[in-house]
């Protein structure tokens, strides 16, 4: 198309959709009025008045809508994250066991990915929700190791209670040396002897801040409370479902993406590889999976971005994402429309910035010259 | 590059028919009362649960709440038949019967401020005085709600129930533990389960939910009544035709049984000399040109059905596996709330 044609459609193109958006606007406000709807954004700032069963950030019932739409969006968000980490894990994993020369190994990778996509996720979701029902009541907990219980009210473990300032600075402290040690253990840079004494300092001087400062931590393990186990970390049984659920899906369909991108990558690549004395995993991590990854990255987002829409469907399964938090807003403020508009926009959102951030990788990896040619 | 497919069909759906919601061609098509004797038939949403609304083996819908529908079939086509029931849950229903996915909405739907003026809905009369019940399983050995501190909660999206127990929990300044399910089935389950101590909802959907239960012997519902949850059938703005045979549907109901008409004796009072009895089952047709209904559309409604008590009686009475008392549901002159304004 040429230059100025092309450009006089685009603006034809797009002056037409915004006309379309506003004559849909203004449709619904006129109808909303005639049906005597007041829309409009304002309750957002009024007391919600329902509780929400987990949260990230503190909130109760008096807290306002737009917070309670806040809580949703952090649930899915976390979901969606822990979701894409181990999906890519448990995917990489089976789609590189897929192609080894075991038959065995080969045949049950194949099995697992044929049942989970081959089943709808809402029934996979009921089945895990189903298993997390199946464990024992609090009082009956399983207790794989002393002090974390395994219970159809969730899984607890003990956790390190913090109280005061000097608390938070002894464990920042060993956050960072951790980190750092970490760092300079993988990622071996030229001054890592260096970062490693560093962090070892830091660690030591924060153990001996902890043992001798009384600096108000203590470990906080889960007990039996007359309804519920209290204390501890908890995490809760639709979410664990909800997350087995995404995570086994995802990684069914990610696994075919792996499998897919290593078989892109031409037999001479690993023969090449072994004639120059490097080992089957060592031809894998260093020649053939840097150039699988421009095939993979690009199927990986369009995973990704069906994980993160498809952790909606927590309602069914009682998980408050933001769907669910949406739902009973609408439910109690009457505003459907107003909310249905914030959810498609964080959605939006969301599902724009994942995309975002994975092009972003894709073009790093074009920019070292693994593009697709 | 892959385009990023940006939004889910279940979300992108939700939104289509948001908009629908509010779009001319349900609500001015013509009011409802064209559309259901042009279809030929009354379109009805109810829910899922055998004593108010459940198919039998046969496929035939039976219940409390079906038979108010079939009641309104024959006001309008003198066919208990001529009636569609469609099943929607609690999250769904009231968006559904927005968007004009059925005529009336007689799923035990509690009359509040914000279902009328800021969803636009109209209520015909209380068909069923209901308030919000708490059910544990009995070796909790709870008696009262305010025994139930760090309880855990299930609740079903949608409803009232899941917004007064915020409240009943605040006013009495104890904590809980809500989870909250949309769907029906995962929700009994999730309870059965032991997943939460507690479930609420209308006491008499919980009455319903219990007798589902494995072993319903093992569960208690307690005393107090956390709300109140008058239960009536839901029509959309915008039908006053339609919204006025609405109530005189239910008010004939309610009215045999004050006068004593029964499916049993129904026929012998055509022969009765009381002028109201004579008025009310259309012997008189003189109530018949104004209403533009048959004269004879309670008479109608009482031979095939029975009157309200006998209604409530064969679907969820004490005789029935359900045993509801009737409580506030009897006539007022039998001192309950049921009460119809003149025929006449
Ligand atoms: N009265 C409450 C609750 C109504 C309700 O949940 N009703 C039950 C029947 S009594 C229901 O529809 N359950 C879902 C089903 O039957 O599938 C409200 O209006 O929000």
């Amino acid at each position: 198309m040429g230059g100025r044609r092309g450009f006089l459609v685009q603006a034809a193109l797009l002056a037409a959709t915004l006309a379309l958006v506003a004559l849909v606007a203004a449709d619904v406000l006129q109808n909303m009025a005639r049906a005597g709807l007041t829309p409009g954004f304002g309750f957002l700032g009024r007391p919600a008045n329902f509780e929400i069963g987990e949260s990230l950030i503190p909130y109760s019932a008096s807290d306002s809508f737009a917070r309670a739409l806040l809580v949703g969006l952090l649930n899915t968000i976390m979901v969606a994250i822990a979701g894409c980490a181990l999906a890519t894990i448990l995917g990489v994993t089976l789609g590189v066991a897929r192609l080894s020369g075991n038959l065995l190994l080969k045949g049950l990778v194949q099995a697992y990915v044929e049942v989970v996509r081959n089943t709808p996720l809402l029934l996979q979701l009921f089945f895990w929700s189903a298993t997390m029902h199946a464990l024992p009541a609090p009082r009956r907990a399983l207790m794989p190791v002393e002090g974390v219980f395994l219970t159809n009210r969730g899984v607890f473990f003990p956790w390190i209670a913090a109280e005061g300032g000097l608390a938070w600075t002894v464990l920042a402290g060993f956050t960072v040396a951790v980190a750092t040690a970490g760092y300079a253990a993988f990622r071996r840079p030229r001054n890592a002897r260096l970062l490693l004494s560093a962090a070892a300092l830091l660690a030591a001087a924060s153990l001996g801040a902890a043992l001798f400062g009384d600096p108000g931590l203590s470990i906080d393990a889960p007990r039996l409370g007359t309804f519920n186990v209290s204390g501890g970390f908890g995490i809760s049984p639709e979410f664990l479902a909800l997350l087995a659920g995404l995570t086994v899906h995802s990684s069914a369909i990610i696994s075919e993406v792996v499998r897919a991108g290593l078989q892109s990558v031409p037999e001479g690549q690993w023969e090449a590889a072994h004639s120059l004395g490097l080992s089957r995993g060592q031809a894998l991590r260093l020649v053939v999976m840097p150039q699988a990854l421009r095939v993979i990255v690009p199927l990986m987002i369009s995973s990704y971005l069906d994980l993160t829409k498809n952790s909606s469907l927590a309602v069914a399964i009682g998980f408050p994402d933001l769907v669910s938090v949406i739902s009973t807003s609408a439910n109690q403020s009457g505003h459907a429309v107003e909310t249905i508009l914030i959810m498609v926009a964080a959605y939006l959102a969301l599902n724009l910035s994942v995309s975002t951030v994975m092009n972003r990788y894709d073009a790093k990896l074009a920019a070292r010259g693994f593009a697709a040619p | 590059m892959a385009y990023p497919k940006l939004l889910p069909a279940r979300l992108v759906a939700t939104f289509v028919l948001a908009v629908a919601t509010f779009a001319p061609s349900p609500a001015f098509a013509g009011p409802t009362l064209d559309k259901i004797r042009e279809r030929g038939a009354v379109k009805v949403g109810v829910g899922t649960q055998p004593g108010f609304f459940s198919p039998d083996s046969s496929g035939r819908w039976q219940g409390f709440f079906v038979d108010i529908g079939r009641a309104l079939a024959i006001a309008v086509f003198n066919d208990p038949d001529k009636v569609e029931f469609v099943s929607a849950s609690p999250q769904q229903r009231l968006p559904a019967l927005q968007s004009g996915e059925f005529d009336i909405l007689l799923s035990g739907v509690t009359e509040t401020i914000t279902r009328a003026l800021q969803l636009g809905f109209h209520f015909g009369p209380v068909v069923f005085y209901d308030g919000q019940g708490l059910l544990v399983p009995k070796k909790l050995g709870v008696t009262s709600g305010k025994d139930l501190d760090g309880a855990t909660v299930c609740i079903q999206t949608g409803t009232t129930g899941e917004l007064n127990i915020s409240d009943f929990f605040r006013a009495n300044k104890i904590a809980f533990k809500p989870v909250a399910i949309e769907d029906t089935r995962e929700f009994i389950k999730a309870f059965e389960a032991g997943r939460c101590d507690v479930m609420t909802q209308d006491a008499s959907d919980l009455g319903l939910k219990r007798a589902l239960l494995k072993t319903p012997e093992d569960y208690v519902l307690l005393p107090e009544r956390i709300s109140k949850e008058p239960l009536a059938p839901a029509i959309r703005w915008g039908d006053d035709r339609w919204l006025e045979i609405v109530n005189w549907t239910v008010y004939a109901l309610i009215q045999s049984e004050e006068l004593g008409i029964t499916s049993q004796n129904v026929d012998e009072k055509l022969a009765s000399p009381d002028p109201s009895i004579r008025r009310f089952l259309g012997v008189d047709p003189s109530l018949g040109a104004a209403t533009q209904l048959d004269p004879k559309f309670a008479y109608a409604i009482v031979k095939a059905l029975g009157n309200y008590g006998e209604i409530f009686e064969r679907n969820v009475g004490p005789a029935t596996k359900i045993g509801f008392e009737r409580g506030l549901n009897r006539p007022w002159t039998a001192g309950g709330l049921l009460y119809a304004p003149p025929f006449r």
